[in-house]
C-alpha cells in the first residue's frame, strides 16, 4: 500500500526559525538531523521536498468568480502541514512504526497518515 | 430445534466469519458470505441434522459461496487468490481443519486507529455475532448511526491498511490491553445498565472464554475473565424488586457458586501464569472481587490490593474504593479522610460514601448535606431510589 504522511511540527523548534532552533543543544539537533536521515533512508520511503514554514503561505479561495488571497495557511499556523513523506508498506502498522520515529512526532508535533488511492 | 440451531449459530459466528476474512481480506464480503452459509444451514441441518463439525461445514459453504459469488464477478477474480483454491465437497466438509483465526479479527476489530465506540460495535458484531439492531439498543444509539458506524469501519479497515494480524510481540502488550478493554467495556455496559443487562454479559463473557483459550499464556486475559465472572455471579442478587441491593445486603444464596468457582480458577491461572510480576490491573480487580465473595470480608487484604491498584492505575475512583476499604478495617474516621483529599466533586459516588461514613461517625447533618450533593448528581433510578431510602433512614 502506498501511504502519504503528513508532518505538524506544533511548536517543535526548525530550523526554519532560527531563535527556537538555536534554544536546543547541539546533540538535539543533530539527534534530529540523524532522526530525519534515518526516515528517508527507509526503504519504501520516497522523502518530500523541503517546504518554507506556514507562515510564508498563501491561501487562495474563488467565490463568485471572484479570487480572495489570504495570508498564511489555510489550518490554523501550528497545525499547518509542516512536511511530508511518501511510503510504501505493507500496512497500517508499519506506517504508525514509521511515524512514530519522525522526530516531529516526538516534540509536541504529529504526524498524519493518509492512504493513497491505487489504480 | 430453533433455538438450539440460535445456540449453535452464535458460537460459530465469529470462528467462521474470522476464517471468511482472512480468506478473502475483504469484512464486507466476508459478512455476506457468512450469512449466506448460516442460512443454508438453518435449512440443511433442521432437516438432516447438524454436521459432526459445524465451523468446517460453515467455513466450507461460506468459502464455496464466496468462490462462486467471486467467479461471477471475473473482473474480480484477478486480484484474489480464490481461484486457485479446489472447491471442497460436503462430504470432505468434516475432515477439513480451518486455522482459527479469531485472534486476527479481535486484534483487527480493536486496532488503535479506530475510535473505542467503533472498536466495540465492530467486535461485537464480528466476533459476537449482534445484529445492528441489538447493538444500537445495548449501547442506546439510533439504529441508522450505529449501521453507518459499521459500516464506515469496515471502510476504515480496507482503506487505511489496518492488518488483519495478531501484532508483532514488541506492540502485543498495548494492542492487547486495548481488546481487554474494550471486553471490559461491553461487560460493564451490560452490567450497569439493567435493561440491556444479561445479553451483553453473556457477550463479554464469551468474548473472555474465547481470548482465555485463543491466548492461554496470557496472565490478564485470564484475569480479565475472572473479574467478569467474580462480579455476574452476583448480578441474582443485586437487584431486588427491581431496587439496587449493596453487597453487604444481598442474598448470599443467589450467587452463582459455579461462576464463583469458575472465576476463581482463571484468577489462580492468572496469578500462576504471573509468577512473581506486578499484578495487572484486572487480575487485581479479579483478586478483590474473590475477596469479597468470601464469608467473612478480609478487609485489610482489600485495602492492600486496592493501594496497589491505585498506584498502579493512579486513579482517584480507586483511591474512593480504597477508602471504603480502609473505613471498615480502620474505622470511618480512616476512610473519610482518605474520601475528602479526592478531586472527584462531580462524582456522586464520592459524595455518597462521604454521606455514609459521616452518618457512621453519627454527623447526621454534615450527612443529610452529602446525600443532598450524591442526589443531584446520580445518573441511575435505581441508584437514586437507593440514596433516597438511605436519606429517610438518617
Amino acid at each position: 500500500m502506498k501511504f502519504m504522511l503528513l508532518i505538524n511540527h506544533g511548536t517543535t523548534p526548525t530550523p526554519n526559525d532560527p531563535e527556537a532552533w538555536a534554544g536546543l543543544s547541539q546533540e538535539e539537533q543533530q539527534a534530529i538531523y540523524a532522526g530525519y536521515m534515518a526516515i528517508n533512508q527507509t526503504p519504501g520511503v520516497t522523502p518530500g521536498l523541503w517546504m518554507r514554514p506556514p507562515d510564508t503561505a498563501t491561501t487562495v479561495r474563488v467565490q463568485d468568480g471572484r479570487t480572495l488571497t489570504t495570508d498564511g495557511p489555510f489550518a490554523e499556523m501550528k497545525e499547518a502541514l509542516g512536511g511530508y513523506l511518501f511510503y510504501e508498506a505493507d500496512d497500517l502498522d508499519a506506517a504508525i512504526e514509521l511515524a512514530s520515529r519522525i522526530p516531529a512526532a516526538r516534540m509536541n508535533g504529529a504526524v498524519e497518515i493518509r492512504p493513497l488511492v491505487e489504480r | 430445534m430453533e433455538g438450539e440451531l440460535d445456540g449453535v449459530f452464535r458460537e460459530h459466528w465469529g470462528r467462521v466469519l474470522a476464517a471468511l476474512i482472512g480468506f478473502l481480506g475483504d469484512f464486507d464480503r466476508a459478512e455476506e458470505a457468512t450469512q449466506e452459509a448460516f442460512a443454508i444451514a438453518a435449512e440443511r441441518w433442521a432437516r438432516d441434522g447438524t454436521p459432526g463439525n459445524p465451523a468446517a461445514w460453515l467455513i466450507t459453504t461460506a468459502r464455496n459461496r464466496a468462490i462462486n459469488g467471486i467467479r461471477r464477478e471475473r473482473t474480480l477474480a484477478a486480484k484474489t487468490r480464490l481461484l486457485e483454491v479446489v472447491e471442497a465437497s460436503e462430504d470432505e466438509m468434516d475432515e477439513m481443519t480451518f486455522q482459527d483465526e479469531r485472534l486476527e479479527l479481535v486484534f483487527t476489530c480493536c486496532h488503535p486507529a479506530l475510535a473505542t465506540d467503533v472498536q466495540v460495535a465492530l467486535t461485537l458484531r464480528t466476533l459476537g455475532g449482534l445484529s445492528t439492531t441489538e447493538i444500537a439498543r445495548a449501547f442506546l444509539v439510533p439504529e441508522p448511526t450505529m449501521a453507518q458506524r459499521l459500516v464506515r469501519a469496515k471502510r476504515k479497515i480496507k482503506d487505511a491498511g489496518i492488518p488483519f494480524r495478531v501484532p508483532a510481540d514488541h506492540l502485543l502488550p498495548d494492542r492487547l490491553a486495548a481488546v481487554l478493554a474494550v471486553v471490559y467495556l461491553i461487560f460493564n455496559q451490560g452490567y450497569s445498565v439493567p435493561s440491556t443487562s444479561g445479553a451483553l454479559t453473556a457477550d463479554a463473557l464469551a468474548l473472555g472464554r474465547a481470548l482465555a483459550e485463543l491466548m492461554p499464556d496470557e496472565p490478564e486475559v485470564h484475569g480479565l475473565l475472572a473479574l467478569m465472572l467474580l462480579h455476574d455471579s452476583r448480578s441474582e442478587a443485586r437487584y431486588r424488586d427491581g431496587e439496587l441491593v449493596l453487597l453487604a445486603d444481598q442474598d448470599r444464596s443467589l450467587w452463582s457458586t459455579a461462576q464463583i468457582a469458575e472465576g476463581r480458577a482463571a484468577l489462580d491461572r492468572a496469578l500462576a501464569l504471573n509468577g512473581r510480576g506486578a499484578g495487572g490491573v484486572y487480575m487485581l480487580q479479579a483478586a478483590i472481587a474473590s475477596l469479597h465473595a468470601e464469608p467473612t470480608r478480609d478487609w485489610d487484604e482489600i485495602a492492600a490490593l486496592y493501594g496497589e491498584l491505585s498506584s498502579r492505575t493512579g486513579s482517584p475512583v480507586v483511591e474512593l474504593n480504597r477508602a471504603i476499604a480502609v473505613a471498615e478495617a480502620g474505622g470511618p474516621e480512616a476512610g473519610l479522610a482518605i474520601a475528602d483529599r479526592l478531586p472527584l466533586e462531580d462524582f456522586h459516588y464520592l459524595h455518597a460514601t462521604r454521606a455514609e461514613l459521616l452518618r457512621r461517625l453519627g454527623r447526621t447533618v454534615e450527612a443529610r448535606a452529602a446525600y443532598r450533593n450524591a442526589l443531584a448528581l446520580v445518573p441511575d433510578d435505581a441508584e437514586r431510589r437507593l440514596l433516597e431510602r438511605r436519606v429517610s433512614e438518617l
